[in-house]
C-alpha cells in the first residue's frame, strides 16, 4: 500500500454552498500531507469525509485501502481524529476521557486505565489527570484531544487545525508531538491556515481554495512557484513616508500598500532589497524597519489565485474587487 | 516491497459489542454528575420543590387537608417530574452535538446506535432516582403505599417505559435545534400545558367542561391514574393499558422521526 489516503473527485454541497468541488488527494504511507487553505476553503469537509463523519455527494476515498463509505466501520478502527470539532467531554476528567475511549475500543478496564496513564504522562497531563477537562488551558485541551485519538495507535492520524488558537509556546509543543508521531510511522493528514505550520510539518502540501485543490507540491516547490515575498519598509520619521512610497513603487514596479507608517509590497526578486536600501540611503531616509519576510499563506494565495487568503471567506465568489 | 495487510477489523460492530458500548457511554453520562454535583441538585431539587409546595401550599385548598392531597398528588407529581426529566435526553444529545463530542464518538469503531442508547439508559437511571426520591420524601411527609411491592415495582417499570418512549420526542427536538437552551424552551412550552391540563394535580371535574375532554384523553392523566392505582390502590388495568398504548403510539411516531433527524444531522 503506497498511499494511506487516496481521494478522487470528492464533492460535497450543503444547500447552495459548494464545500468541495472535485478534490483529489494522495498521502503516501508514513508521510505528512498538509492541507493548506483559508477558512471556508473546504479543508474540514474533506477531513470529515475521510474520517467517515460525512458522506461525499460524489467521488470516492480510501483509507488504508478501505472505502470510507462502504467500509466505514473498519476505517474507524484504523484512524485517529483530532479537530476543531471532534472534542473530548469537558465534564469528564482527562483520565476518564481516555478511559472512556479505551473501553469503547473494547479494552478491559485495567488495560484501558494503564493506557490512559501512559498517554497522560506522555503529554504532560499527569498533574491534571483528575481535573475536569473544562478547567484545562487551550494547549492542555489540545494535547488531551490528541491523546484521545492515540488511545489505540492509529495508522492514519487526521489533525484538523491542530494549533489554531494556541499560543506560540503550545504551538511549538504541538509541532514537536506531531514530529514524534511521524517518527513512529504514523501517516498524518493535517489541515492548517498557516503556511509556516505546513512548512514545518508537511512533506507535501495541497493548497485548497473554494473546494478545489489549486496546487500541490513540497513546501519548497510551492514557495518557489509562488515566489512573492512581502517587502516591508517603515521610516523612522513618518514625514518620509511619501519618499519611501515612491522608492518602493519605483524599485518593485508594483503599487505598495500603506498601513500606518509601514509600506508593504510583494516582490519576487530578493535582489530588489539592496536596491531599495541604496535608494533610501541616497535620499537620506532613516529607516526603523526594513525586511524581506518569508512568504506567508497570503503571498502563496496571492501568487496562486490572485486574491488574498484572509478575507475572502465571507465574500461572494462572483463579486468584483472594489476599486 | 512487501505490504503488511491491515488487521481487518469486523465490518461492523457486533450487537453484543454495541450493548457494552452503550453501557460504557451511559457510565460516561452518569460519571459527569460526580464532577458537577449541581446536576444532581438540578434534577433533585425540582421534584422536592414541587412536592413540598403543592402539598403544603395548595393541598389544603384543593383537597381540604394536606394529607389527602398528598395521596392524590404524589403520583401526579411523579409523572410530571418524569416527563420534564425526559428533556435531559435532548439537552444532553444536543450538547454533545454542538460541543463536538458526538463527532469524536462517531469516528470510533462503535455501534452507530450506542451513543443514543447510552444516553437514554443513563437518563432512565436518573428517572428511577427521582422517582425513588419522591417516594421517599412522600413517605416522610405521610404518604402510605396502599398496595404491595410488586405493584410499586410495576409503577417504576411503567413510568420508566413511558418516559423512555416520551424521551424520543426530546431526542427529536435535540436533533433539530442548534443549541441546548432551545430544547428547554420547547420543553417548557409543551410540558407545562401537557402536564398541568391533566388530572396530575387536581380532579378533572373541577375544570371547565371544554377542558375536561382533553384531560380525559391526555396521556399524562392516564399515566397518573395508572401510577395512582399501582401505589395507592384502585383501578389499575384500564389506565395501565391506556398508558402503554400511548407510549407505543408516541414511540411509533417519534422514534422513526428522531432516528431520521439523527441520521440527517450526522
Amino acid at each position: 500500500m503506497n498511499h494511506a489516503v487516496l481521494a478522487e473527485g470528492l464533492a460535497k454541497r450543503f444547500g447552495e454552498t459548494t464545500a468541495l468541488d472535485g478534490v483529489d488527494l494522495a498521502v503516501r504511507t508514513g508521510s505528512v500531507l498538509g492541507l493548506l487553505g483559508p477558512n471556508g476553503a473546504g479543508k474540514t469537509t474533506a477531513v470529515r469525509i475521510l474520517t467517515t463523519l460525512l458522506r461525499p455527494d460524489a467521488g470516492h476515498a480510501e483509507v488504508c485501502g478501505l472505502d470510507v463509505v462502504r467500509q466505514a466501520h473498519q476505517v474507524r478502527g484504523l484512524i485517529g481524529l483530532t479537530g476543531q470539532y471532534a472534542s473530548v467531554d469537558e465534564m469528564l476528567t482527562g483520565a476518564e476521557n481516555l478511559l472512556l475511549i479505551g473501553r469503547l475500543f473494547g479494552r478491559p478496564r485495567a488495560e484501558a486505565k494503564r493506557r490512559a496513564r501512559e498517554l497522560l504522562d506522555r503529554f504532560d497531563l499527569t498533574d491534571a489527570a483528575n481535573r475536569a477537562t473544562k478547567t484545562y488551558s487551550g494547549g492542555m485541551r489540545r494535547r488531551l484531544d490528541l491523546a484521545a485519538s492515540l488511545v489505540k495507535q492509529p495508522r492514519v492520524l487526521f489533525l484538523d487545525e491542530p494549533t489554531t488558537g494556541l499560543d506560540p509556546r503550545s504551538r511549538l509543543d504541538m509541532w514537536q508531538i506531531v514530529r514524534e508521531l511521524v517518527a513512529d510511522g504514523v501517516t498524518v493528514l493535517l489541515t492548517t491556515q498557516y503556511l509556516d505550520e505546513a512548512d514545518q510539518l508537511a512533506d507535501e502540501i495541497a493548497v485548497v481554495d473554494h473546494g478545489k485543490v489549486i496546487a500541490t507540491g513540497t513546501p519548497a516547490q510551492l514557495k518557489a512557484r509562488t515566489g512573492a515575498q512581502p517587502l516591508i519598509v517603515r521610516p523612522a520619521d513618518v514625514a518620509d513616508l511619501p519618499i519611501v512610497l515612491s522608492v518602493v513603487r519605483d524599485v518593485t514596479a508594483t503599487e505598495p500598500v500603506v498601513e500606518g507608517s509601514t509600506v508593504t509590497a510583494s516582490v519576487t526578486d530578493p535582489g530588489l532589497l539592496p536596491a531599495v536600501v541604496r535608494r533610501l540611503d541616497d535620499a537620506r531616509v532613516l529607516v526603523a524597519e526594513l525586511a524581506l519576510r518569508d512568504a506567508s499563506l497570503d503571498e502563496v494565495f496571492l501568487g496562486l489565485t490572485g486574491h488574498r487568503a484572509t478575507d475572502h471567506a465571507d465574500e461572494p465568489e462572483t463579486e468584483g474587487v472594489p476599486a | 516491497m512487501t505490504t503488511i495487510a491491515a488487521p481487518a477489523p469486523a465490518p461492523r460492530a457486533r450487537p453484543f459489542e454495541g450493548f457494552t458500548q452503550s453501557l460504557t457511554l451511559s457510565w460516561r453520562t452518569l460519571v459527569q454528575i460526580k464532577h458537577n454535583p449541581m446536576e444532581l441538585i438540578d434534577f433533585s431539587i425540582q421534584p422536592i420543590m414541587f412536592l413540598l409546595l403543592f402539598t403544603y401550599v395548595f393541598g389544603g385548598a384543593i383537597s381540604g387537608s394536606t394529607g389527602d392531597y398528598l395521596t392524590f398528588a404524589l403520583p401526579g407529581i411523579i409523572v410530571q417530574n418524569s416527563l420534564f426529566g425526559t428533556l435531559n435526553t435532548g439537552v444532553g444529545l444536543n450538547t454533545d452535538l454542538t460541543k463536538g463530542v458526538f463527532d469524536r464518538l462517531r469516528a470510533l469503531p462503535i455501534a452507530r446506535w450506542s451513543p443514543l442508547a447510552g444516553r437514554i439508559a443513563a437518563d432512565m437511571v436518573k428517572q428511577a432516582w427521582a422517582m425513588a426520591l419522591l417516594l421517599g420524601l412522600g413517605a416522610i411527609m405521610g404518604f402510605r403505599v396502599g398496595t404491595d411491592v410488586v405493584s410499586v415495582l410495576g409503577a417504576f417499570l411503567l413510568l420508566l417505559g413511558f418516559a423512555m418512549a416520551f424521551s424520543w420526542i426530546s431526542v427529536l427536538v435535540g436533533m433539530l435545534v442548534n443549541e441546548p437552551e432551545k430544547v428547554m424552551i420547547f420543553g417548557f412550552a409543551v410540558m407545562f400545558p401537557l402536564t398541568f391540563v391533566s388530572n396530575a394535580f387536581v380532579q378533572t371535574d373541577t375544570m371547565p367542561g371544554w377542558l375536561q375532554g382533553w384531560v380525559h384523553i391526555n396521556p399524562v392523566s392516564k399515566l397518573a391514574d395508572a401510577i395512582r392505582g399501582l401505589l395507592s390502590g384502585g383501578p389499575v388495568a384500564g389506565p395501565v393499558w391506556m398508558s402503554l398504548a400511548w407510549a407505543a403510539g408516541i414511540l411509533a411516531v417519534f422514534a422513526p422521526l428522531a432516528v431520521r433527524a439523527f441520521r440527517r444531522r450526522l
